[in-house]
């Protein structure tokens, strides 16, 4: 593996990823913003986000200025390529923020003082993923705004009659949009866990997030509830940033885990409309060969 | 739609003309604040600068130093809601003419926007380099030891596109939105989610 080339790689993933919104997002934007009433305050919401968006990739600036929390899905054998892949992820992050494409994110919760680079215990997230095949590295900026709307429910749960069935599922999905309002930065795409545990179910949730908006779940029973959740969401009415109108969610991706007889969970991982996300596939000497 | 042009620092006079639902363009001189500023001027903290009649504007912005003048890179604005213990207590003390955020605020803030003659005005969230080009210029930074996205950034900004959700006569379109969702949340319920096959 030639490290300076991975390194330029890893540094280009990062700085795409948090300038250029995915096509399929923009396309759900642009379609959204088709179907608001004309000259409502949902449409020239979207035509900002649209403009602003378009903006950042003719500029290379970020999409938003909260950049994120940082999580990283390293794919691939179990060889020394994880370390140095890990290594070429750091490092960008550093490069990146002082660059000013990355804001300085990290701040150290006892002393409260910034670390300025991004970098701080278990920052950036990283995973990695034993599997056959070349390496794969996913990235995902994910504005803490959306993250502090992000909900986990135990079921059964009394306040919204949710029991343990899908209809339980679908009662905490939709009550979790409501609360969210417009402060996740709505049209938000929700990552869902039904089942796992209190940890494992957030990060399946947001492991979610990477499918792409048009790709249909391979369970006709959860594909079902997606689609349900997603028409029903958007008939809540609370609208781009939750000013009113059509448009709450831009989709819903339904994961499960295994979950112990005791529990019963549902995570919600709320990402806000500016989903940023992607995945490179990496050769032997730390190229991109494609884009996913 | 009709925009209102407005400019910081606001008039008591303009203030009381603003009312939900109203398109504003703001220009002048507004100020960056966010959880740490918040918490410090709520808590008796002194402003580095008078904030009567000012914007303070909920962002934490990306901010680059070249040769020697600060640069902002993106801008848009944070979620009030996570203010809503602190701001009413800044609003009654040091009088600003407005807060600018995304997301909307609470009963609290509500009660203080009418006490004293203030504003929300909601900026479009994410939309970061629209509203960073609306920044003419940065004109100072205080309480730095917040770390750079937290510090209070004195801006000079043109035609910022903003819309007014709670006026200063009490009224709210996010508590509007609230309620109606709600009611639209139990319709939805009404009809349960049945696996195929079932009835």
């Amino acid at each position: 593996m030639d490290t300076s080339r991975l390194k330029t790689s890893m540094h280009e993933l990062i700085r795409r990823t948090c300038t250029i919104l995915p096509e399929d997002i923009i396309q759900a934007l642009q379609e959204a913003c088709r179907a608001e009433l004309s000259g409502s305050i949902a449409e020239e919401t979207l035509e900002i986000i649209l403009k602003s968006t378009s903006l950042s990739s003719t500029t290379g600036l970020p999409i938003c200025q909260d950049t994120g929390a940082i999580l990283a899905i390293i794919e691939g054998q179990p060889d020394k390529t994880v370390f140095l892949v890990e290594e070429a992820i750091k490092d960008s992050v550093k490069t990146l923020t002082k660059e000013g494409t990355l804001r300085k994110n990290c701040v150290d919760p006892i002393t409260e003082k910034n670390t300025d680079d991004n970098i701080g215990a278990f920052v950036p997230q990283i995973h990695f993923e034993p599997k056959e095949g070349p390496t794969l590295v996913s990235i995902m900026l994910k504005g803490g705004g959306s993250e502090n709307m992000s909900a986990q429910y135990s079921l059964p749960l009394q306040r919204i009659q949710a029991g343990r069935d899908l209809e339980g599922v679908r009662r905490c999905i939709l009550d979790s949009v409501h609360q969210a309002q417009g402060q996740g930065c709505a049209p938000g795409v929700l990552g869902v866990c039904i089942g796992g545990d209190r940890a494992s179910g957030y990060l399946i949730a947001k492991k979610q997030l990477f499918r792409k908006l048009d790709d249909r779940n391979p369970s006709p029973l959860l594909a079902s509830l997606e689609q349900t959740v997603f028409g029903e969401a958007n008939t809540l009415g609370i609208g781009p940033m939750g000013l009113g109108g059509k448009t709450t969610l831009l989709g819903v991706k339904i994961g499960t885990a295994g979950r112990h007889p005791a529990s019963y969970f549902v995570t919600v991982s709320y990402s806000c409309w500016a989903t940023r996300r992607s995945t490179v596939e990496l050769d032997a000497e730390g190229g991109i060969t494609r884009w996913l | 739609m009709a925009v209102k042009r407005i400019i910081s620092p606001l008039d008591p006079g303009v203030i009381k003309t603003l009312c939900v639902g109203d398109m504003v363009s703001l220009s002048g001189r507004i100020i960056t604040g966010r959880d740490q500023v918040h918490k410090y001027l709520a808590e008796g903290g002194t402003p580095p600068i008078d904030l009567t009649g000012l914007v303070i504007y909920h962002c934490g912005p990306i901010v680059v130093e070249e040769n020697g003048r600060w640069k902002i890179t993106a801008a848009g604005p944070t979620t009030s809601m996570r203010e809503e213990p602190y701001e009413a207590e800044i609003i009654s003390r040091l009088r600003p003419g407005a807060i600018m955020g995304k997301g909307g605020m609470g009963e609290k803030t509500r009660k203080a926007l009418k006490d004293c003659v203030c504003v929300y005005l909601h900026a479009t969230g994410g939309a970061a380099q629209y509203l960073a080009q609306r920044i003419a210029k940065v004109e100072a930074v205080y309480l730095t030891e917040f770390g750079q996205p937290e510090a209070m950034w004195v801006l000079d900004v043109k035609d910022l596109p903003a819309m007014v959700t709670m006026d200063s006569h009490g009224r709210s379109l996010h508590s509007n939105i609230q309620e109606e969702s709600l009611k639209n949340l139990n319709a939805v319920y009404e009809h349960p989610f049945l696996r195929k096959g079932q009835n």
